[in-house]
């Protein structure tokens, strides 16, 4: 798929509006780490990754691991703008008669390539997944998105040594540099700077991104895409909870939805025709 | 004067048994720097386009081989058996998606003596059976274990394969065939069964051989999990009486599956010769044995407890 920059715009608006309209209709998620996303969601999906709709386990797709599986609104609502996951089954977020678990479940009909929600272990999983399709050199590439909370896991770095040492230039990660973790700032529970200095010190090629701009998403793409015989990390540098002025940058909306008078207000701000808060 | 008994250490088995297994271009062998020990080394030889050595890292261990299985592989995982849960979170994602990762690990139980507790397990075989969809398996000898590997390219989803560094006698006919789910009645009797699995099995017919007053069955109950719950249930009828024999925890191990059949199904008298609820030591493995009562002398005792009771 090859969006325009304007139509990648609109869809990371729809993949926000999904986030929130799914989880007030459960009542319960993670709503902010959430809209953190949905510029990089939109670009992935639309512009970077190779994939078909029509045939959600086509061999030749790129894989896509959420390991900070608790942004699992954003990857579910990105899936149903592209068509992966019908729209009312977001409605259906978190219960018991619905299939799209509070953490991704492995579904490949619906392209959620691993479980994930224990963080780290999807990064891990990524690390296995490139080396088994670099094995096979059919050229897909696996894109694994991190939380910054996330990169204080010890299985993160021991994945990340392994994949610098048997150069997996078919991986790329990103990091959601949101900034803040369940407890408050990353930077006050335990800081994970220099993270840039720390990726390149374990052998990664590393870009700096604005992850609220789908254009300077595009270049750090464009960028890392280009580069062979190393694995390739983006810090994206993002906003928790963008595009709602309650939930932006405020630690205590990190499990937090959402009322069903804040949904409609988001709603409204937001532009988001055809969705509905329940 | 006797016939020479040819030993073998399971874990000696296991290694040959993947470069076997590796003609099948879906394996995939993942070691965490231990590959001399748990004899992936073997399959590293002969394959090294397709062996992963992870370095000192047991979480990615096994979510490398989650990543393998997710695409295809069937992924071999190994490290010590004490090693593996440091990933359990990894773990519980492979057991709940029924990846096609085996957890095959060595130096099951004492047999890693020297090296003292912390290199020696004994809650190992629980830990997994509360795993959901993992196969748990401990095989007795060279035989089984060659069977087990073999069996496991047929058979989709997760297993945990417990080897040993212990050397043991071959117990099985060469052509056995493992099954999940199956016992293997190795020594028939009517008085008592005994139930074992690895090392204990040729200890528990050894037992069996020099108890002349008692007619003693031994079976091989290599698969834990999932238990051979009509033979179990067949055995407690006909011999009115069971003992359970395994190298780890009387807690939650193969003596736990049983006792929760018998309870719900067919109480039944049974005796447990285990760990007693405690870490090892360092010591040499036979020694550690004596000490631990992990012995045909041991069995024996369980052997004439049972059949006072019933």
């Amino acid at each position: 798929m090859k969006a325009s920059t304007d139509e990648l715009k609109r869809i990371a608006k729809e993949i926000g509006c999904g986030v929130v309209a799914s989880t007030t209709a459960a009542g319960s998620g993670h709503p902010s780490g959430s809209l953190s996303l949905k510029e990089l969601l939109a670009v992935l999906l639309f512009r970077v990754m190779k994939h078909k709709p029509s045939d959600p386990t086509w061999d030749g797709r790129d894989r896509l691991v959420l390991s900070k599986g608790h942004a699992a609104p954003a990857l579910y609502s990105a899936l149903s703008v592209a068509g992966y996951i019908k729209r009312d089954e977001l409605y259906r977020l978190r219960r018991a008669d619905g299939r799209l678990q509070g953490h991704p479940d492995w579904d490949p009909g619906i392209m959620v390539e691993a479980t994930t929600g224990a963080l780290g272990n999807g990064f891990s999983i990524a690390v296995g997944m490139a080396i088994a399709l670099k094995a096979d050199g059919g050229g897909q590439r696996i894109f694994a998105i991190l939380g910054d909370g996330e990169v204080q896991e010890g299985i993160v770095w021991e994945a990340a040594m392994l994949a610098a040492h048997r150069r997996l230039d078919n991986l790329i990660a990103i990091v959601d540099r949101n900034g803040l973790q369940l407890d408050g700032p990353v930077e006050e529970i335990v800081s994970v700077e220099p993270l840039s200095r720390k990726w390149e010190a374990f052998g990664w090629h590393v870009v700096e991104a604005d992850g609220t701009s789908v254009e300077s998403l595009l270049k750090a793409f464009r960028d890392v895409l280009r580069v062979k015989g190393r694995p390739k990390v983006i810090i994206a540098h993002t906003i928790k909870g963008n595009s709602s002025g309650i939930m932006r940058w405020n630690a205590q909306y990190h499990g937090k939805v959402l009322t069903r008078d804040q949904c409609i207000e988001y709603l409204r701000e937001n532009g988001c025709d055809g969705w509905e808060c329940r | 004067m006797g016939m020479q008994v040819v030993k073998e250490a399971t874990r000696e088995s296991y290694g040959k048994a993947l470069v076997e297994a590796g003609k099948d271009k879906r394996v995939f062998v993942v070691d965490a720097d231990l590959s001399t020990s748990t004899k992936t080394e073997l399959f590293a030889s002969a394959y090294p386009e397709r062996f992963i050595n992870v370095g000192v890292a047991e979480q990615n261990l096994f979510g490398v081989a989650a990543g393998l299985a997710y695409t295809g592989k069937i992924a071999f995982a190994s490290t010590f058996a004490v090693f593996a849960p440091k990933a359990w979170d990894v773990l519980r994602i492979i057991a709940h998606d029924r990846l096609s990762v085996r957890v095959a690990v060595s130096h099951g139980g004492l047999s890693n003596g020297p090296d003292g507790w912390s290199h020696q397990s004994v809650e190992d075989v629980a830990l997994f059976r509360a795993l959901p969809n993992f196969r748990v398996v401990v095989p007795a000898d060279s035989v089984e274990t060659r069977a087990v590997v073999m069996r496991a390219l047929e058979e989709p989803g997760p297993f945990y394969i417990r080897l040993s560094k212990y050397e043991v006698p071959q117990v099985l006919n060469p052509g056995y065939e493992f099954v999940p789910g199956k016992g293997a009645v190795i020594r028939d009797g009517s008085d008592v069964a005994v139930l074992a699995t690895g090392v204990m099995v040729h200890r528990a017919l050894e037992a069996a051989e020099a108890m002349k007053d008692i007619s003693v069955a031994v079976v091989d109950m290599a698969s834990v999990k999932p238990l051979d719950r009509g033979l179990v249930l067949a055995l407690a009828e006909r011999a009115g009486a069971l003992v359970v024999a395994e190298e780890g925890s009387v807690i939650g191990g193969l003596g736990g599956a049983v006792a929760e059949l018998l309870a719900g199904e067919r109480p039944t008298p049974v005796e447990f010769v285990g760990i007693n609820d405690r870490f090892g030591k360092s010591g040499r493995p036979d020694e550690l044995y004596e000490i631990y009562g992990l012995t045909p002398r041991a069995v024996e005792d369980a052997v004439r407890r049972a059949v006072k009771r019933k």
